[in-house]
């Protein structure tokens, strides 16, 4: 029995003659922090379908909680407790706050057929939620497009705790926001995992990545290039490894060449 | 680790934040979808009032008449409303009314079924176009405003060819006699509180014929049915999880769908709804009219969307009200009828219906950029 409370073993995944994905392993512990790097095309969003149960694996194994499983669709992998949060947040800015915390998953009350959606319930737990992370919901029936995009993704994943996430996989949540909402994202996650959640990063943005992981996993043309630990290895090195590393050196070189060249 | 997450909550005691503003209860009213339809209904009121005040359009009759016709429309605009609100159109509620109004009349007349089996029947067949058109969207993908345009013609060309096929003519009268000892019709043909308006005229407070009856004889089906119709559709819409559904489905179709809204089954059933107010429109008309016309409800889904919009719809859905709906409705049918009482040229009242919209939908326009700006 392991101690690993998700693991995705030699994951593979093929479209027709296409290799999407090729051996992709990861595990996670409670309360961990994996970040997974790629540069564009590196297979990020087909792990992420796979993860989220969109895309079936065609190889390889998930392993929830010590069981082995197979997620049929989004909903099997949701019912097992992981969340995926997508970059578009699946929030409607025309919604209020509330209104979105619990789309399709409305707090009912009242008798049998004449069951309502109870929203002073709701408004009192969306409100609640928001303020545990920070986010002064000045009214909980405001639309959500009133906030800012740092606080939407606060509040998508927020959403995905509170309807019982135990692994939560992000889907570059800090890519279209500013440093500083960035910063409020990440420490948000971080926050998370110390209750006991099991984090997913996707990012391509190794700066956002490394203060906040306590693992990396860098993913290149498909396969990855291994996972790191935090104190193996140092910012520089991911950077370079994500984006081909050789392929900027030669780059280097090759400028340098045509420098001298060109000055002589 | 426990250090850093009481730093974070040390911050967000979320009932002392300072940045707390207090939102006035006139902010919370602004935010509101139907305010710029009640602001217009009470304007109109005000502007007839001084126009038109000492002409009967306030009197018992006066005020049931531009009721009935703000009810008869309200009736769709409130199911065009829900399905706008919903993110899709329905071009075919005019075409819809006249088909279900041959419906109703054919059987009757030519088949012999009892009314009420054709009423039946008529609403069935609303049923089935609904579902149909909300498949059809939902299965393709397509814009519904091509795919209810389609709609559109077939069902008003099927309507005249299978009319005509059927009694050699365009029109089908003789219904009136049936409605007597119907089991269902009454439900769309009687007038209502009829002790009221006898009371009334019994105090002479109200018009009597010469005859001693009062002129106003009582409230006409299409507004009770436009009333029950504008409660139970605001209560869908604010208190249910359907409603809360309607809303997500025609925000962000996607969005909706990621976190499991039925987004197909919701939209199929709105479109049921735009057919079957149709047809109780239809009814309502046809047992009115004792006959049923093939072109009956011509125009009526351009009508019926533009009092949707003026009641705060917006075109791309996700926002909007049914009782903004109703106040639209209400807007034009009093508009309309009340432009008789006037010295205006009833001409311009197409004018007016074009002008209103237009101001709608810039005021909506408006009201959309501020409730989705970010701070």
């Amino acid at each position: 029995m392991s101690d690993y409370l998700v693991q995705f073993n030699n994951i593979s995944k093929f479209f027709g003659k296409v290799i999407a994905l090729k051996d992709v392993t990861m595990k996670l512990r409670k309360g961990e922090i994996m970040c997974l790097l790629g540069d564009n095309g590196a297979g990020k969003s087909t792990l992420i379908k796979t993860l989220a149960g969109v895309h079936k694996p065609d190889e390889g194994e998930i392993i929830v909680e010590g069981k082995k499983t197979i997620f049929d669709s989004p909903k099997d992998a949701l019912d097992m407790g992981i969340a995926t949060v997508y970059q578009d947040l699946a929030l409607v800015s025309l919604m209020s706050v509330t209104r979105n915390f619990f789309m399709g998953r409305e707090p009912m009350k009242g008798p049998p057929f004449l069951k309502t959606f109870d929203i002073e319930k709701a408004n009192k737990i969306a409100a609640e939620r928001m303020g545990q992370i920070g986010i002064d919901v000045r009214d909980p029936s405001q639309a959500v497009g009133t906030m800012s995009g740092g606080e939407r993704q606060c509040l998508a994943i927020s959403r995905a705790i509170y309807f019982g996430a135990k692994v939560l996989v992000l889907d570059e949540p800090t890519s279209a926001l500013g440093v500083h909402q960035a910063s409020v994202v990440l420490k948000y996650i971080v926050k998370a995992a110390s209750q006991g959640l099991a984090v997913i990063l996707i990012t391509h943005n190794v700066h956002h990545a490394y203060p906040v992981g306590n693992s990396f996993t860098v993913l290149n043309r498909g396969k990855s290039l291994g996972t790191y630990a935090k104190k193996d290895i140092t910012r520089e090195k991911l950077l370079s490894m994500m984006a081909g590393g050789e392929e900027l050196n030669k780059l280097e070189v090759e400028l340098k060449e045509m420098n001298r060249s060109s000055v002589n | 680790m426990s250090t850093k997450s009481k730093s974070i909550e040390s911050k967000t005691d979320f009932n002392q934040d300072e940045r707390l503003k207090k939102v006035s209860n006139l902010k919370v009213l602004l935010n509101r979808p139907e305010l710029g339809a009640l602001g217009g209904a009470i304007l109109v009121f005000i502007f007839f009032g001084i126009v038109a005040g000492d002409t009967g359009m306030f009197s018992a009759y006066g005020i049931l008449n531009f009721l009935d016709v703000s009810a008869n429309l309200g009736i769709i605009a409130i199911a065009a409303a829900m399905l706008m609100i919903g993110g899709e159109f329905d071009l075919s509620i005019g075409s819809m009314i006249g088909f279900a109004g041959i419906c109703i009349a054919i059987p009757a007349i030519y088949w012999g079924w009892p009314l009420w089996m054709s009423i039946i029947f008529a609403f069935s067949m609303a049923v089935l176009v609904g579902y149909f058109n909300g498949i059809l969207v939902v299965r393709t993908g397509l814009p519904s405003f091509i795919v209810t345009l389609a709609m559109l013609f077939i069902l008003r060309g099927a309507t005249l060819a299978l009319t005509r096929l059927i009694t050699g003519r365009t029109q089908v009268p003789g219904l009136r006699v049936l409605i007597e000892n119907d089991p269902i019709a009454w439900i769309f043909a009687t007038d209502s509180f009829k002790w009221v308006f006898t009371w009334l005229g019994s105090m002479n407070l109200i018009a009597l014929r010469t005859d001693g009856s009062p002129l106003a004889t009582g409230i006409p089906p299409s507004v009770i049915w436009f009333i029950a119709l504008a409660i139970l559709t605001t209560w869908i819409l604010m208190k249910t999880r359907y409603g809360n559904w309607i809303f997500a489905s025609g925000g962000d179709k996607n969005g909706a769908n990621n976190v499991g809204v039925p987004v197909g089954r919701v939209k199929i059933s709105l479109f049921i709804g735009t057919a079957v107010a149709a047809t109780i429109f239809a009814t309502i008309q046809v047992l009115d009219a004792g006959s049923a016309d093939t072109m009956r409800g011509t125009l009526k889904e351009l009508e019926a969307i533009a009092a949707a919009v003026v009641g705060g719809c917006l075109l791309t859905g996700g926002y909007g009200s049914a009782i903004g709906a109703a106040f639209g409705a209400l807007i034009f049918g009093t508009v309309s009828m009340g432009i008789f009482y006037t010295d205006v040229d009833t001409d311009w009242f197409k004018v007016f219906l074009g002008a209103m919209m237009l101001i709608a939908v810039i005021f909506n326009n408006y009201i959309r950029r501020k409730v989705t700006e970010s701070k």
